[in-house]
């Protein structure tokens, strides 16, 4: 069998010495943590080494010993060979290196004393696998799974390689230029890694962990109330998104604030996640204030918002597209007096027409005049609101969703009312249809069946499928120019919540670690033949191959609330078609872990 | 590559595809900045020919970064795994590494494209935990498609090693 050991890079230059590290159980191989100096005292030396098993729950043993021999160190061989008494181990690895070669030399010794029996080409049967601790140490393998859910025999090999290096963090804090009475080689040794302003962050973070926790429960507390609860509330607060989000926003909070330290991987970049977005919100609404505030631009935006508050749309028909600047009310009126005309060069029937076109213009009465009440407050309005930006970008873009609902509340009423006309009609149109045709809908069995009619209920019943008949074209042509406008208001509240959305799925730390730190995400490895002379083991280097941007993307991604489309095209033609009120997006609420 | 095998010694195979050829770079080239001239000369707008550079400019650049593969090379550390890396033009090279008890067998696909019949090597990867089970292909060379005595080679080296190595 093969034998894999890996070695740190940080040890090839080290002095001879004691290699200690762990045996990947079930794979025959070894990971070689650091290099303990002589001189040592054995008893010292097992005492730590349980210690440190203790704290960090990976089994290191003294795998075998490392020789580098200097000048003047003569005689280190045959005091190598004796350690191995000392450490009494399965397997004890020999392994040595001359100053100025490149391979390394290896040689196993087994309990009995007997050296592995060797093939005829040598030492091909040893895989020395160099790795850079540093990088190793830090990185998370993809993907990520929790720890111990695999037996190890069925764990990947590599996986547990990472696993130990990351636990064994306790080694590494013992260097060989400490005093005590063990000095250590690892990646350490090249130059200790620490930074003030980073630990002093550590130290402050959790009172104030403390503090902000605090804040959010009173949050709550105030959000407790029974007044808050009742059913009129609740349904204008599920309806409003700036509810929806701040809802959302405190939960987020919750998560990040908590002041117990984040247990696994996973945890830890959520948290991180939430912090950064939220920081990048933050930073992005105070960018959109400073721009809005300046140069006066929020009197100028009231001036043409009151006017535009009437409404501002398109139209739909060819022909009557006209600027925006122009004051829609007013365009709604002069649409209706169209549609009350001749729109199109189509004949309308004129009594119905003049009804429901002096129904809706009435209803534009009223909206007029209510906008012309509330003018003089706009702009003190718009003012105190527009500061809300510096709670984030997306509360400024769910206030301006609500904000657009609100003012476009008598299109969505006008729509209602066309809807349900023209869903009645067709109705009626369809049942008479069917009287027509000589049948009937059996409620009970939910098909059609034939039924026999009188005269009578057959002269009435054809007499009202004419009516309605004739009827259709002015009721579908109302129906038909509500539906477009509300379908222009659905996706344009749709297009404000995606990008909502968008600022808050995503996970910009892991972007940020993808790119300045790419071995902290690792997707696997990557190995590279260093060099493969006979009669010295196969020595091949360990990179860390990064994870692909997409998975990262998809793998960190916050769930969220997001809109998605509720009906497929096919579904949402035939509601169209048959007159069924429409509301296309439909809310997810947000995955709970 | 024939003979006594060493059980460790990495095999590697590398193939390499066809260099880009300079003689359809310039002819694309030429195409694309010949129409603009065109477009230019009845639109008087010159927005036409530095569009029109900077498509022909990023088109290359995306072009021989993210399509066009230099060489392949497949190779495999028995006991190890088996590392399968595309290296582009621009120098870019993307590694995929599966370790050995993923790996179920190495073997020759044929598959029948229009009228003719391609072969292909292809990876079977098996789950550790249940490993009677094809989890999923990876083919390998899909970018120079070797053809069929080049895949025999590699086939009979591949398995001679991944018998030793069970």
């Amino acid at each position: 069998m093969v034998l894999k050991i890996f070695f740190p890079q940080c040890c090839n230059t080290a002095d001879s010495g004691l290699l200690v590290g762990r045996w990947i159980p079930g794979h025959n191989s070894a990971v070689v943590l650091a290099v303990i100096h002589y001189p040592f005292i054995p008893g010292q030396v097992k005492k730590y080494l349980s210690e440190l098993q203790s704290q960090t729950q990976v089994d290191l043993t003294v795998l075998g010993s490392w020789s580098m021999p200097k000048e003047g160190q003569e005689g280190m061989d045959s005091f190598l060979k004796d350690l191995s008494t000392i450490f009494p181990q399965e397997c004890w690895l020999q392994l040595s290196r001359e100053i100025g070669k490149r391979g390394f030399t290896c040689q196993v010794v087994q309990n009995n004393g007997r050296l592995l029996q060797e093939q005829k080409n040598g030492d091909d049967k040893i895989v020395l696998i160099h790795y850079d601790q540093r990088k190793v140490m830090l990185s998370q393998l993809h993907p990520v799974q929790d720890v111990g859910q695999k037996s190890d025999v069925e764990a990947s090999e590599l996986g547990l390689v990472f696993q130990t290096v990351a636990q064994s963090q306790p080694l590494f804090l013992l260097d060989k230029y400490d005093d005590g009475p063990l000095k250590l080689s690892h990646w350490q040794s090249e130059g200790r890694e620490a930074s003030i302003i980073a630990e002093l962050l550590k130290q402050a973070s959790v009172p104030v962990c403390i503090f902000l926790t605090w804040l959010l429960s009173l949050w709550h507390w105030l959000c407790s109330f029974r007044i808050l609860h009742l059913r009129p509330v609740l349904f204008i607060s599920s309806k409003l998104s700036t509810c929806v989000q701040s809802g959302y926003r405190a939960v987020h909070f919750k998560t990040v604030f908590s002041p117990k330290k984040a247990a696994t991987h996973m945890e830890f970049m959520r948290k991180a996640n939430i912090f950064v977005s939220f920081l990048v919100d933050i930073a992005l609404g105070l960018l959109l204030i400073s721009w809005l505030y300046r140069e006066n631009r929020i009197s100028k935006l009231a001036d043409t918002l009151v006017p535009v508050a009437d409404v501002s749309m398109t139209h739909i028909t060819s022909h009557l597209w006209k600027s925006l600047e122009s004051r829609v009310a007013k365009e709604l009126q002069e649409l209706l007096e169209w549609l009350m005309g001749a729109p199109a060069g189509l004949k309308m029937n004129r009594a119905l027409d003049q009804v429901l076109g002096r129904f809706f213009l009435y209803h534009i009465h009223l909206w007029i005049s209510y906008i012309h009440l509330m003018s003089p407050f706009i702009e003190r309005i718009l003012w105190y609101v527009g500061l809300s930006g510096c709670l984030g970008l997306t509360f400024a873009l769910s206030i301006l969703s609500d904000i657009v609902a609100l003012l476009t509340f008598h299109i969505y009423c006008f729509y209602v009312y066309g809807a349900r006309l023209y869903c009645l009609k067709i109705y009626g149109l369809s049942s008479l249809w069917r009287l027509f045709r000589g049948k009937k809908w059996n409620v009970l069995r939910q098909r059609v069946d034939s039924c026999s009619y009188d005269l009578d209920q057959l002269f009435i019943g054809t007499l009202l499928f004419t009516i309605l008949l004739f009827l259709l074209p002015t009721t579908a042509l109302y129906y038909l120019v509500f539906t477009l406008l509300r379908l222009v208001m659905v996706l344009f509240q749709g297009v404000i919540h995606l990008s909502v959305d968008f600022i808050n799925s995503l996970p910009l730390f892991a972007i940020g670690l993808r790119i300045c730190r790419p071995y902290r995400l690792a997707e696997g490895v990557k190995f590279k033949v260093l060099c493969q002379e006979p009669g010295t083991p196969l020595h091949l280097m360990m990179e860390i191959n990064p994870l692909k941007c997409s998975s990262v993307l998809q793998c960190y991604r916050t769930p969220t609330y997001s809109c998605y489309p509720k009906d497929s095209w096919a579904a949402l033609c035939k509601k169209l078609f048959v007159g069924e009120l429409i509301y296309p997006w439909k809310q997810k609420t947000a995955k709970t872990d | 590559m024939r003979g006594c095998f060493l059980l460790l010694t990495p095999l590697e195979f590398t193939v390499t595809s066809p260099k880009l050829s300079l003689r359809k770079v310039m002819v694309y080239t030429c195409f694309v900045w010949l129409f603009a001239y065109a477009v230019f000369f009845f639109t008087e707008n010159t927005a036409v020919l530095s569009s029109a550079i900077i498509l022909t400019l990023a088109g290359m650049m995306i072009h021989i970064h993210f399509v066009k593969v230099d060489h392949e090379t497949l190779l495999i550390i028995g006991s190890l795994g088996v590392q399968l890396s595309s290296s582009y033009a621009s120098g870019r090279e993307s590694t995929i590494f599966i370790e050995m008890n993923k790996l179920k067998d190495i073997v020759i696909n044929e598959a029948v494209y229009m009228h003719s019949i391609i072969y292909y090597l292809c990876i079977l990867i098996k789950d550790p935990a249940d490993p009677e089970t094809v989890t999923s292909v990876v083919p390998l060379f899909q970018s120079s498609n070797p053809r069929l005595n080049c895949l025999v080679q590699v086939y009979r080296s591949c398995q001679e090693i991944l018998a030793q190595s069970r």
